[in-house]
């Protein structure tokens, strides 16, 4: 019997699988579809402080092996989720949830990280200060290392639960991003967000998406994000997340080779809606493929001996 | 919405571009008309959502313009290969809501959803009157599909090659008292601007997932956000903000 428990911030997962914010909804279109308590937990749609339709449509375009896409955040605002969402989210989901947190300004970030940290059902804020889809927004927090610092300590200051702070790929060097970030009192960092992108239509000769730009993901981006949770894992003492690209049990076993913690998976829930029950249903086979009894003991296994 | 693998029965094309594709398998996931399934192509990353056209016990029919590299692959494939389908997505058209003389106007590819429509409301007992738009003569299809069903059906072409010269709204008749919509967004908001009566129009959007997850397809209505994929397609005249 193989053991995929592993421990995020001192809370016990059965498995490393967690469902990426943005891809998931509030879980109740997956609930519709399946028990989603075999999840690990899932992080919510990112929230913020007030209601966002987000950006203008197309917001999505098909790409070689992934998608872009620039929602730009929609969501009903932190007020709203914890009045509508997080009780209908009781009735199907029994585990701590993890919640995604966006803001525009540090204030913004204190504020919803405040009201959510009062909240029992949420087991970890993840403060997302990468989302490249909102022009004035995240973006300028996560590719600047002074700027992540002060996300990590208003929001660590507002909240006892774990803050895992989520990282912009769109960096030259994401492991001073990831330092700041310990340093300034993170318990963990999530990475890798979407990779900033673009498609243009032959016909109209015009970029796909209305905002021009997204965030690119999908299987595509595998090996940037294992990359960068490999030279994160080695820069900071805090357990990572590791997502981008995953959409099978070697995958997430591969990012926990590189030194993640957990894995979260995004875009392929959106191809395949049973994408995270069917790889944890895989994950004891291939651990027994690859001689794996216990998923905890292969964490950054890449980087031993 | 449910997961399943389809076998296609037959792909033929309707016309230069177009194509009909049944496909076998469960069918009980589709419950109105308007609605639409995502289809899961090799080598794609995203699903390709398509609307139905008709539905029985056994098989689903769709029609898609070849527009690109999922609707061209499409084009290729033989009786009896499987598709990968997420069947049932999307509101459709409630029936319910429509007149006791409801008009069914399609542009191009929007004709498809408009053909189930019209049965479901023939078995409703209500009249039926197909406006069906299209560029020139050599694009139309389904014209004898609506007749053959004893719907009164107006062919408009663009460029006068057949029927009614013009759009859509040149063919509008006198007297209804419902309408229902579906095709290209300025079609639709010429519809709405001409026909006095109260009406439901289906709108497409590029999609992600196609089941509400990724908010990919939101749109602002008069009666809030909705997502097009499971909020719509369809939408009442009333709640749309152009």
């Amino acid at each position: 019997m193989v053991d995929t428990k592993v421990t995020l911030s001192g809370i016990v997962l059965d498995n490393p699988v967690i469902p990426a914010s943005g891809t998931f909804g509030y879980g109740k279109e997956f609930a519709a579809l399946y028990d989603i308590n075999c999840l690990g937990t899932f992080s919510f749609k990112g929230t913020t402080r007030e209601a966002r339709f987000g950006n203008p449509t197309p917001r999505i375009a098909e790409c070689n092996a992934g998608m872009i896409n620039a929602v730009g955040l929609q969501n009903p605002g932190v007020e709203a989720v914890i009045a509508r969402e997080l009780p209908v989210m009781k009735e199907f989901f029994h585990k701590p949830v993890m919640a995604n947190v966006s803001g525009f300004s540090v204030e913004d970030y204190a504020y919803t990280c405040a009201l959510l940290d009062k909240e029992e059902q949420v087991g970890w804020l993840e403060v997302n200060i990468s989302c490249p889809n909102v022009h004035n927004g995240g973006m300028s927090f996560g590719v600047d290392p002074r700027a992540a610092a002060e996300v990590t300590a208003a929001v660590k200051a507002v909240t006892t639960k774990p803050v895992y702070m989520k990282l912009s790929p769109n960096v030259t060097d994401i492991v001073s991003i990831a330092r700041a970030c310990e340093e300034a009192g993170a318990d963990g960092i999530s990475l890798i967000n979407t990779l900033l992108g673009m498609r243009i239509d032959l016909r109209t000769k015009k970029p796909v998406i209305a905002n021009k730009m997204g965030g690119f993901s999908g299987s595509a981006i595998l090996p940037v994000a294992l990359r960068m949770v490999y030279q994160v894992y080695e820069a900071v003492q805090i357990p990572v997340i590791g997502m981008g690209g995953v959409s099978s049990a070697e995958d997430v076993i591969e990012m926990m080779l590189a030194g993640a913690t957990a894995v979260e998976v995004g875009a392929a829930n959106l191809v395949n809606p049973y994408a995270c029950r069917d790889i944890i249903a895989d994950l004891p086979r291939v651990m027994e493929q690859y001689r794996i009894n216990n998923l905890t003991e292969i964490i950054g296994g890449a980087h031993h001996g | 919405m449910k997961q399943g693998i389809y076998t296609i029965g037959h792909n033929r094309p309707l016309t230069a571009d177009v194509w009909e594709m049944t496909l076998l398998g469960d069918t009980t996931p589709i419950t109105a008309p308007g609605q639409f399934i995502n289809i899961k192509l090799e080598g794609l990353f995203l699903r390709r959502p398509i609307s139905v056209c008709d539905w029985d016990g056994e098989k689903l029919t769709i029609i898609y313009k070849v527009v690109g590299r999922g609707t061209a692959q499409m084009s290729r494939m033989a009786p009896g290969e499987k598709l990968d389908v997420l069947a049932g997505l999307g509101n459709g058209f409630d029936v319910q809501k429509c007149g006791e003389h409801t008009l069914v106007i399609g542009g191009g590819v929007g004709v498809p959803p408009l053909y189930g429509l019209a049965k479901a409301l023939l078995a409703a007992g209500k009249k039926v009157t197909a406006v069906l738009g299209f560029n020139t003569a050599g694009e139309i299809f389904y014209e004898n599909e609506f007749k053959a069903l004893g719907v009164d059906t107006v062919v408009t072409t663009v460029d006068g090659s057949y029927g009614v010269k013009g759009f859509v709204t040149h063919g509008l008749p006198e007297r209804y008292d419902y309408y229902c919509a579906c095709g290209p967004l300025p079609m639709l908001k010429a519809v709405y601007n001409a026909a006095p009566t109260s009406g439901l129009l289906s709108f497409e959007e590029r999609m992600g997932c196609g089941f509400g997850a990724c908010m990919g397809c939101s749109c602002e209505t008069k009666y809030g956000n909705k997502r097009i994929c499971v909020d719509g397609p369809v939408l009442e005249k009333e709640e749309i903000i152009w």
